[in-house]
């Protein structure tokens, strides 16, 4: 049960479809009942705002009014002026972090899809004990915190770790390979992160397919590759959009586990603002990259939601 | 009847699963090396690595503040996500998807961008107090609230989604008041609902690091702030220790919760 809810919470999309739909049901439902609707009688809409105005306060105080100031921040520091952001545009580290964490980012997008469409398969259409493994296989690492398992990483991976022992040992290569500290193991630890919050949309997609379409196929005498190939796949392809925007949208803005597997080479546009703020101090910089960040995710939730929600909802009927 | 999977789509998952498990299972032998740096242990095992988190005081503090933050901002968080969800869901306000969206926005928002918003609301807020500000249990507890809160709030609202609204109908058309519709009806349709969003809510704030590391220094040494700096700073094989206890401790949660629920048929 837990895991078909985070399924959802982990789907912003799906669950808007979900609350949409539903709220169009009620929409009958208060027009059938006179003063249902928080519009209807007075009494009722004071109610209702006190049940809601507290989160919404709350997040405003201490959110989105802060917000504003980190924009502010990225216009008046050191000098008032869009310095920083001419700055973004030129200066050549600046850009070249951009353009790495985007290859990253898009990396990462696509090996984390792929496995978690692996597993997600299994997942869903396995036998009881196999749907029990994978399960198990994929709310454990998610239920770990990142720190935890970037140092899995490490003990993976450093020159003392397990993998180069193991070499060593055996007589296959004589001085450690360094397999840490690089691309290659920001990259492995990422896609460690976000394999399950791509298999869970994965999964919904998935559980969604009408099992008489394949079974129509397979009476037509499709064999299982092609059955996967033109049946399955298409019909799971909302669930594969979904996942990679909301995977893509999730590594922008990731620092720790670069920060860590990294080792201060391969820095991605979250972790610049992180030394611009701590190490290096230069808050205006750090500021416009933030705001650079924001506007980055705001067009591509946008792009969500205008391309994948209506394929979304279609592909779940 | 289900096609069940190929072996070549069995083979595919095991790999990915592989990879899932694999840096979990690494930190196992590392723990028990019995040298002060990251190595394998060398023929000779030895646990004191797990002595060092009893012997050494920070790990016991750092670990009783976490529950301290993730206890308080767990409560608040899933308080206000309660009465938001509430609020849209009996009375159907009009903006509801935006008003979710809105509340949404800290998880949507990248993390580093969040912290940064954090950093200037506490210490913006220290000069007014010194209490809750920068830097103290209260403040890293109103960021993690606030970091938490989106969580909280869509499992609750996907709890509600499955009550049938007839019922609230019904007891509204006999007269009941908004709270006794929340208090006898729709409370204990969804109390599994809000007890989850309570842990997630939890978790979420026990294993807290990206806010976290923006809005604390020296004083408020969280648990995932410690092994941040045992990490990142230098890396201490007592990391390992605690990476094992934790992963044991999730791992026989996940298992027994598996072993009491019962399995949906399919």
């Amino acid at each position: 049960m837990t895991t078909q809810r985070l399924a959802a919470a982990t789907t912003p999309s799906s669950l808007t479809g979900e609350g949409s739909s539903q709220a169009a049901g009620l929409v009958s439902d208060g027009r059938a009942e006179p003063g249902g609707r928080m519009t209807g009688r007075g009494a009722s809409k004071w109610v209702g705002l006190c049940f809601i105005a507290p989160l919404i306060a709350f997040l405003a105080l201490v959110y989105v009014i802060p917000l504003a100031g980190v924009a502010e921040w990225s216009v008046t520091l050191p000098k008032p002026g869009v310095g920083q952001y001419e700055r973004l545009a030129s200066d050549p580290l600046v850009l070249s972090v951009f353009l790495r964490t985007f290859r990253i980012c898009a990396i990462v997008t696509a090996t984390s899809v792929a496995a978690a469409y692996a597993i997600a398969y299994v997942w869903v259409r396995g036998t009881r004990m196999q749907r029990r493994l994978t399960e198990l296989c994929i709310l454990i690492p998610f239920l770990i915190s990142i720190l935890t398992r970037a140092f899995g990483w490490l003990a993976l991976l450093s020159n003392r770790g397990l993998v180069n022992s193991w070499l060593q040992a055996s007589g296959l290569i004589d001085s450690p390979l360094q397999l840490t500290y690089n691309e290659f193991s920001v990259i492995l630890g990422m896609t460690h992160v976000l394999i399950p919050f791509a298999a869970f949309p994965l999964a919904s997609a998935m559980r969604a397919v009408d099992e008489r379409v394949l079974l129509a196929a397979r009476g037509l005498g499709a064999s299982r590759l092609r059955i996967f190939w033109s049946v399955f796949l298409p019909m799971t392809a909302s669930g594969v959009i979904g996942a990679a925007l909301i995977v893509f949208v999730f590594t922008l803005g990731f620092f720790v586990t670069p920060a860590i597997l990294g080792g201060g080479r391969s820095i991605m546009a979250a972790e610049l603002v992180y030394l611009r703020m701590f190490q290096s101090p230069d808050w205006g910089l750090g500021a416009a990259v933030s705001v650079t960040l924001v506007v980055i995710v705001g067009l591509l939730m946008a792009a969500l939601f205008r391309l994948a929600r209506p394929a979304l909802l279609g592909g779940a009927r | 009847m289900i096609q069940r999977p190929s072996p070549i789509a069995l083979a595919l998952a095991a790999l990915v699963a592989a990879f899932l498990l694999a840096p979990l299972l690494a930190v196992i032998p590392i723990s028990l090396t019995p040298a002060r740096f990251l190595t394998m242990p060398n023929g000779e095992l030895s646990l004191i690595h797990y002595r060092e988190l009893i012997d050494n005081p920070d790990w016991a503090r750092s670990i009783l503040l976490s529950l301290r933050i993730g206890l308080v901002s767990s409560v608040i968080a899933t308080a206000l996500a309660l009465a938001f969800a509430l609020g849209v869901w009996m009375f159907q306000p009009p903006f509801a998807a935006l008003l979710v969206g809105f509340v949404m926005l800290p998880m949507i928002v990248p993390p580093v961008v969040s912290a940064m918003i954090l950093y200037f609301f506490l210490t913006s807020l220290s000069q007014v107090s010194e209490a809750v500000g920068y830097d103290t249990w209260l403040g890293v507890t109103l960021a993690h609230v606030v970091m938490i809160v989106p969580c909280a709030t869509l499992l609750i609202l996907v709890a509600l989604a499955q009550v049938d609204r007839r019922i609230d109908l019904a007891a509204r058309g006999l007269g009941a008041s908004p709270l006794q519709r929340v208090v006898t009806i729709i409370l204990p349709n969804i109390r599994f609902g809000v007890l989850t969003a309570a842990l997630m809510a939890f978790i979420l704030s026990w294993e807290e690091i990206g806010v976290t590391l923006f809005v604390t220094s020296v004083n408020a040494i969280t648990l995932p702030r410690l092994i941040w700096m045992g990490v990142h700073d230098n890396i201490d094989p007592a990391i390992a220790a605690i990476s094992v206890v934790l992963i044991v401790i999730t791992t026989l949660a996940l298992v027994g919760r598996m072993l009491v629920q019962r399995d949906e048929p399919a």
